[in-house]
């Protein structure tokens, strides 16, 4: 088996909120993703819409210690080898919201009807075989960006990839990067 | 070794003996002091005592995983506050719609949800036969001075009686094979979603998704083999059959514990989470300080509160307010706004 068809770890996600312009187009590109099925995950929403028309696009961040996994109570998620935490198990989720709420980046999505919570894999069945998330090949503003650590100095000379976040007392690290001021170090959300 | 013995758990090694113990009792008074217990079902019966003895290990051990402690303890307190019969009829028509039919996988798919309907009511018809029978439970005999009539008995009283050769006779002596169609239809179906559909495979590996699948399809086409290898063929091949069809029950009966099957013994969680979702609204709604609005009950947020704290992780300010009073939109507009406060601070809005 070639190389060039596995998960490559040399390619890397790096978001920048800033940049998203709301447009919407990695919405529809991410219902295109096989692992969900018609579903869109990502997640683009009005940071505060009385004032601005500013908008912000999340997807899953992949956390280190992943919040969501541990709060399960079905032990529907996992995270695997390459440190993708997966959407969850069908058969044991029982839909009870714990990851909903605790994720920090406000990330699993309840389907109601299916009783089920579906999340962003970093779209499994491309980046296993070496491809990139839908999303970041539709992006027409860089706020998403999959790529190599050359590739994205290049592009953004002033900014750092940065992977860690306070929240209260909680520092989370995550797999997925955001474009920072070049230096900083970490994001204090909270 | 030392180590596998230290990290068993104490708590479920208890409880998983005193079930396996009560069990035992059942299957001596339930045979009559071993009289109706049928020895060529002695493979089986060893089997089954594993699997209990297993699934209530580890049943015990996920119970005790705090999420999973703070629904079960949750659900039974609600239970039994106040409206009780209320509730029993609550958690009686979710489980026949939820547990008995499973319709909230008819919208994941019409197909999906026929094909696991036909696998899960094939195999607990399946089970409610031949655990019986394994335990010596049920037996079938003539009745007194005839030979036309049988009677089945349970316990080792009688149930039902009726003639050889009458419909009830048919459909009671092959309900097996009717278990074995419906499990193999429904097996069939998932295993061609498993072999065609691009995401599933991508996702899916061999023993933990695929082999399930095959593991049914074969218990079901040896144990109709075995009728038709009497019934048609001179009992051709019924050593293999029987032999197989011991073999690959046993492993599924061991393998319930440990993989894909183990969500038949803990599926009913939903119905708890059902129940303390419902109850949780009428406590009253968490309201998001970010977006104003109602986004979940209180009830779980705060027992998240807590949860998240005994697992280890602190969204808490030293001024005691919490991250996770935010709801997912609220949590990431404060996010996209920490970053623009980032960017400003920097004088770039684009670095
Ligand atoms: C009693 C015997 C049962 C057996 C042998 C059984 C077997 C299976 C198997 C093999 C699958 C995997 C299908 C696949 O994706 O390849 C599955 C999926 C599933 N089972 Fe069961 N099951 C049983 C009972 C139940 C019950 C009582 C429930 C209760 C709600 C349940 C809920 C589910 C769910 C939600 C899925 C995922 C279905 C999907 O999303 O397509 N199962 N089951
Ligand atoms: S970002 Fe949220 S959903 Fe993704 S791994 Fe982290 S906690 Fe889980
Ligand atoms: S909704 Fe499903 S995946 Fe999420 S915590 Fe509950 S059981 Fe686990």
């Amino acid at each position: 088996m070639s190389s060039d068809n596995l998960y490559n770890p040399s390619q890397e996600f790096f978001v920048d909120m800033q940049r998203c312009i709301g447009c919407r187009a990695c919405e529809l590109a991410c219902a295109e993703c096989e692992t969900n099925g018609q579903e869109s995950m990502i997640h683009v929403n009005y940071v505060d819409r009385a004032h601005t028309i500013q908008t912000t696009v999340q997807v899953c961040m992949h956390c280190d210690d992943p919040v969501c996994a541990i709060v399960c109570p079905a032990d529907a998620i996992s995270k695997d080898e390459y440190g993708i935490v997966h959407s969850a198990n069908t058969e044991r989720c029982i839909g009870c919201s714990n990851c909903v709420q605790a994720c920090p980046f406000g990330v699993p999505k309840k389907e109601e009807s299916y009783d089920l919570m579906m999340k962003c894999n970093m779209c499994y069945d491309r980046t296993s075989i070496g491809k990139k998330p839908m999303c970041a090949t539709v992006c027409p503003s860089g706020a998403l960006y999959f790529g190599t650590r050359e590739e994205i100095t290049e592009m953004r000379p002033r900014s750092t990839p940065v992977n860690s976040f306070i929240f209260g007392e909680e520092t989370v690290s995550t797999k997925v990067f955001i474009m920072m001021p070049k230096g900083s170090k970490e994001l204090k959300v909270f | 070794m030392i180590q596998f013995v230290k990290n068993l758990n104490g708590k479920a090694l208890l409880t998983a003996f005193a079930v396996t113990f009560l069990m035992l009792i059942l299957i001596f008074l339930g045979s009559r002091n071993l009289q109706n217990f049928d020895a060529a079902l002695i493979t089986y019966l060893f089997g089954t005592i594993f699997a209990v003895f297993g699934i209530t290990y580890r049943y015990t051990v996920w119970l005790q995983r705090p999420p999973t402690w703070m629904y079960f303890k949750r659900g039974f307190q609600i239970f039994l506050k106040g409206k009780i019969f209320s509730h029993l009829w609550f958690v009686s028509k979710q489980a026949v719609l939820n547990i008995g039919f499973q319709k909230f996988v008819y919208p994941r798919g019409k197909f999906r949800w026929l094909a696991h309907f036909f696998i899960a009511f094939g195999c607990v018809t399946a089970f409610a036969i031949t655990i019986p029978l394994t335990f010596g439970w049920v037996h079938f005999v003539f009745a007194p001075g005839s030979f036309e009539i049988y009677e089945a008995h349970f316990f080792g009283f009688k149930v039902i009686e009726f003639n050889l050769g009458s419909i009830t006779a048919f459909m009671t002596f092959h309900a097996l094979n009717w278990s074995s169609y419906l499990v193999i239809l429904g097996s069939l179906y998932y295993l061609r979603r498993r072999l065609t559909q691009p995401g599933v495979i991508a996702t899916q590996n061999f023993e933990s998704d695929l082999l399930p699948l095959i593991l049914l399809i074969i218990i079901s086409v040896t144990g109709l083999g075995l009728t038709y290898s009497y019934q048609f063929m001179k009992g051709f091949a019924f050593d293999f059959l029987a032999v197989t069809h011991a073999i690959s029950v046993i492993i599924f009966l061991i393998w319930i514990p440990f993989g894909k099957f183990f969500h038949i013994i803990q599926r009913p969680a939903q119905i708890g989470a059902l129940i303390y979702k419902k109850e949780g609204e009428e406590m009253g709604k968490a309201v998001c300080p970010h977006t104003g609005k109602e986004f979940d009950t209180k009830l779980h947020i705060d027992d998240l509160k807590i949860v998240t704290k005994e697992l280890g992780f602190n969204f808490e300010k030293a001024d005691g307010s919490s991250y996770l009073d935010l709801s997912p939109e609220g949590k990431r507009s404060t996010l996209a706004k920490a970053h623009l406060d980032a960017r400003l601070k920097d004088g770039n809005l684009f670095g």
